[in-house]
């Protein structure tokens, strides 16, 4: 195991966040469960006693030859990433960073995955296990550090993107890869229909790449591989180069598109592979295609029947991004068909019997 | 062990006279195919993990999901089991009938709905063939990747069921990675789609819920894949080393030098032996282990990658390292792994597949200690590994004609899923726990943790219908089975009799 730099703020604080929520469940009390509280604004506003995650964090073990790291959810991402980046390994789906304070626990939380999403997989896919905090105060292990494990039921995976309401994320375990020895980013000049029919086209290759999006007249594409790999790739593809920046300014929303102008709300679309443009009537240049058009980010002043309609008849859902108090959406995720809510109630109901694990952040009924 | 449905340690079944759950199904499903007579019966009495065997009460093969979602709700009301069976290929006895239950056999749902070469996926019905979605992606240069052995005769829905893996799961992930969507009927026959086209649906994340979750939750009735386009080029290498230890530590040079390996497997001598006599895959017979090592991806990378591992397993003490000159030899070398439990098969009356997972670090430790329980049982272990995601399957040798041969490889079997468990590992990669490693959830888990499948269940099956006594032990079975793990010197619930 490698030797890890203990940085004197790493503890583990697990009983007494134990001990807080036995507490919280003995009085009947409701949790905010908050990490960095960078994530606030990602669904509905929740009321109640502050859980801190913060002050429990540190890497607890990292073999890199095992390409598995485990650590307490309170750990900065970016304190995680350079640890990683030492051993020339990363998180593959490229968890956004909101802030310096974003914490792993977070990013597990709410389940959010960057552009390379479609390519190398969502943050759930790299979860191997966790220990979670139960409703009863008990700290649980599920899953493990084995890249397979197929004992009990998947309950780590299930906590990724529950956004704390069916336990508190303790500590995570996560499969690492390398990171690739070579990139490129290219820009090639395009419309939306001919850069989608293009991913498409590309899409059905073995080709190295690991990011894809659309903006204004312009198809973005990473690659990252082998040196033979990219280097051909690039020479077929053409274009003018690109700032790797780009996908990290993407991935954290402080591109330029990102800042909205008055009664507009961000809404993140999510679409099937191979969607044509929605007929919505919203400018151009008010979309952003990531995710090879999969994931397309949308600032309108739409309201949300409107896009979520339109999404559901493509076969997809939409999530706005912009808190209900700046005028976003009151709902924020999609409604469940009735039989999936019925089933998600069932699970709320026993592993959080009082409504004590962040109360209507996901949806109001639960 | 005692496999079959002991009702005093694995829960109380309402019973229901066979003629009345008949008639009473006939009526209300009068299209569906319903066998009850023993002779019809019987070859459903087992699945892959063939030593165990049980005459269900009823096979029902519906055709439609009306025919199902009725099936579902008479059960329901009538509180009788349901056991779900594919293919019957898992060697985890997930698909053991119940002699109270129905079994219902998903292989009429055998239809690939589509293939969408654009989007690059495919809808296929649960009986469908796992190798058959790829054969039906092939003409568009795409396939499904996760590619368990058994991958000519499984179907898509027991891989669910088991979140199935493969010889290329570091790479390319497990059934759980390559699902995008499910639909479900549950117990109550309710429809219900879980996941979406998209990458991802609203709500919590329940399609990860349902895979690997061995029919306990619902029954799949569709399943939508990712498909992947095919690699430009495969190479594989075969590297022998006269010291098992050394193929291991090999294996962590190859990922440390920053490859991750399409397939990275490992056989010891005893499997090497195996395999060489049943299929000549011209593997060296004098090695102590050998490493198949595939490399896969653009032709160019690939063969840097190949130079990369050739300089790694040299420099790791490789006594000989061979690359497959064309795809013929390829294929013979897989032939040789992939046929490694047959050939073992032919070297024994019976043998006994392990498939534990353990850190890869942790390998030379837990050899030594399978070589040690072999020695004092005198039964022959062979291992072939997932070497790339510490995926062991030790294979028993023995003979079940001779008095207390299989109890005793069972003891064995069960004490090398303990050694992994205790070297941070799991008692299943990717067969899935079944009946068969019911006693060793209880070495895994500790009896807080097992409550919390118990409840998971319950959200979903309250009236614990669907395939019982499965997957997860109740507390009793724990506390009998004696290796509960006692937390802070608490013996939890101790209200719970000890038999």
């Amino acid at each position: 195991m490698t030797d890890l730099a203990i940085h004197s703020a790493d503890r583990d604080i697990a009983d007494t966040l134990c001990d807080q929520v036995r507490t919280a469940y003995e009085t009947r009390t409701p949790l905010r469960i908050v990490g960095g509280d960078t994530r606030a604004f990602y669904g509905r506003p929740v009321e109640g006693q502050a859980l801190c995650l913060a002050a429990h964090s540190g890497i607890v073990s990292y073999d890199p030859v095992e390409l598995v790291v485990t650590v307490r959810a309170g750990t900065r991402l970016d304190a995680l990433q350079s640890a990683l980046f030492e051993h020339h390994q990363m998180l593959p789906f490229e968890p956004p960073v909101f802030g310096e304070q974003s914490t792993i626990g977070g990013a597990v939380a709410t389940g959010l995955s960057g552009p390379r999403r479609p390519w190398a997989g969502a943050a759930r896919d790299f979860v191997l296990g966790t220990r979670v905090i139960t409703q009863e105060g008990k700290l649980l292990r599920f899953g493990g550090e084995v890249m397979k494990n197929v004992a009990g039921y998947d309950l780590s995976r299930l906590m990724a993107g529950a956004q704390g309401t069916l336990g508190v994320l303790a500590d995570i375990s996560f499969k690492v890869l390398p990171i690739p020895t070579a990139s490129h980013c290219l820009r090639l000049s395009m419309g939306v229909d001919d850069a989608l029919g293009k991913l498409a086209e590309l899409g059905r290759q073995p080709l190295p790449i690991t990011a894809a999006a659309w903006h204004a007249g312009e198809l973005f594409i990473r690659l990252e591989g082998g040196e033979s790999s990219v280097k051909a790739t690039r020479e077929r593809l053409g274009g003018e180069a690109l700032d790797a920046e780009f996908w990290t300014a993407l991935r954290d929303h402080t591109l330029d598109f990102f800042t909205l102008t008055e009664g507009q709300a961000l809404w993140r679309l999510s679409l099937p592979p191979h969607t044509p443009p929605l007929s919505l009537d919203i400018a151009e240049t008010d979309i952003f295609y990531d995710w090879a058009g999969c994931q397309r980010w949308v600032k309108a002043a739409l309201d949300a029947k409107t896009l979520r309609d339109a999404c559901q008849a493509a076969g997809g859902h939409a999530t706005c991004y912009t808190p209900e108090a700046q005028g976003g959406a009151a709902e924020p995720f999609t409604a469940l068909n009735a039989v999936v809510e019925k089933y998600h109630r069932n699970l709320k109901t026993q592993l959080d019997a009082h409504g004590i694990f962040n109360p209507g952040r996901l949806y109001a009924a639960f | 062990m005692n496999i079959l449905f002991d009702e005093r340690l694995d829960g109380e079944l309402v019973r229901r006279d066979k003629h009345e759950v008949l008639t009473d199904l006939q009526q209300a499903v009068p299209s569906m195919t319903l066998l009850h007579r023993e002779e019809d019966l019987r070859p459903f009495e087992c699945d892959g993990l063939a030593a165990y065997r049980v005459l269900p009460m009823l096979v029902a093969l519906p055709e439609s999901l009306d025919q199902v979602e009725m099936l579902l709700k008479r059960c329901h009301a009538l509180d009788v089991p349901v056991v779900t069976r594919g293919a019957g290929t898992g060697l985890s006895g997930g698909a053991l009938p119940l002699e109270q239950g129905v079994l219902l056999v998903m292989s009429r749902f055998n239809k690939i709905v589509s293939v969408d070469p654009d989007a690059r996926l495919a809808r296929v019905q649960p009986g469908v063939r796992n190798l058959a979605i790829s054969e039906a992606a092939a003409p568009y240069g795409l396939y499904y990747a996760p590619d368990p052995s058994s991958q000519i005769a499984c179907s898509i829905g027991g891989n669910v069921a088991e979140n199935a893996g493969g010889v290329h799961c570091l790479k390319y992930g497990l059934t759980v990675h390559n699902v995008l969507r499910v639909d479900v009927l549950t117990i109550e026959g309710e429809r219900m789609t879980l996941g979406a086209e998209s990458l991802d649906a609203p709500g919590f994340d329940l399609l990860a819920l349902m895979n690997g979750s061995e029919g306990m939750l619902g029954v799949v009735t569709e399943i939508t894949v990712k498909l992947l386009p095919k690699p430009e080029t495969a190479k594989v290498l075969m590297a022998s080393f006269d010291d098992v230890e050394k193929a291991g530590r090999a294996v962590g040079d190859i990922i440390a030098a920053g490859i991750i390996p399409g397939g990275l497997e490992m056989m010891d001598r005893l499997a090497i032996k195996a395999a060489e006599d049943f299929v000549r895959a011209g593997y060296p017979l004098d090695a102590e282990a050998i490493l198949l090592c595939e490399l896969d991806g653009v032709e160019a990378d690939v063969d840097d990658d190949c130079e990369t591992v050739r300089r790694v397993l040299e420099k790791a003490g490789a006594t000989q390292i061979q690359q497959a000159r064309d795809e013929l030899e390829r294929a013979k070398f897989w032939a040789g792994r992939k046929n490694a439990f047959p050939a073992v098969g032919r070297m024994s009356p019976d043998y006994y597949c392990m498939d534990g997972t353990i850190p890869r670090r942790e390998l030379p430790r837990v050899l030594k200690g399978i070589a040690a329980l072999s020695e004092q049982s005198g039964l022959a272990v062979a291992n072939v590994f997932h070497a790339g995601d510490g995926n062991m399957h030790p294979l028993i040798l023995f003979d079940a004609n001779k008095e207390g041969e299989l109890a005793l490889a069972e003891d064995v079997g069960g004490k090398i899923l303990e050694l992994c468990v205790a070297a941070g590992g799991s008692i299943t990669g990717e067969h899935g726990v079944g009946r068969e490693k019911i006693n060793q959830m209880c070495s895994q888990f500790q009896a807080d943790e097992i409550s919390v499948f118990h409840a998971l269940k319950a959200a979903f099956d309250e009236k614990r219908l669907l395939n019982p006594g499965k997957n997860i032990p109740t507390l009793a079975r724990c506390a009998e089975f004696g290796a509960m793990h006692v937390h802070n010197n608490e013996l939890p619930h101790p209200e719970l009799p000890r038999f």
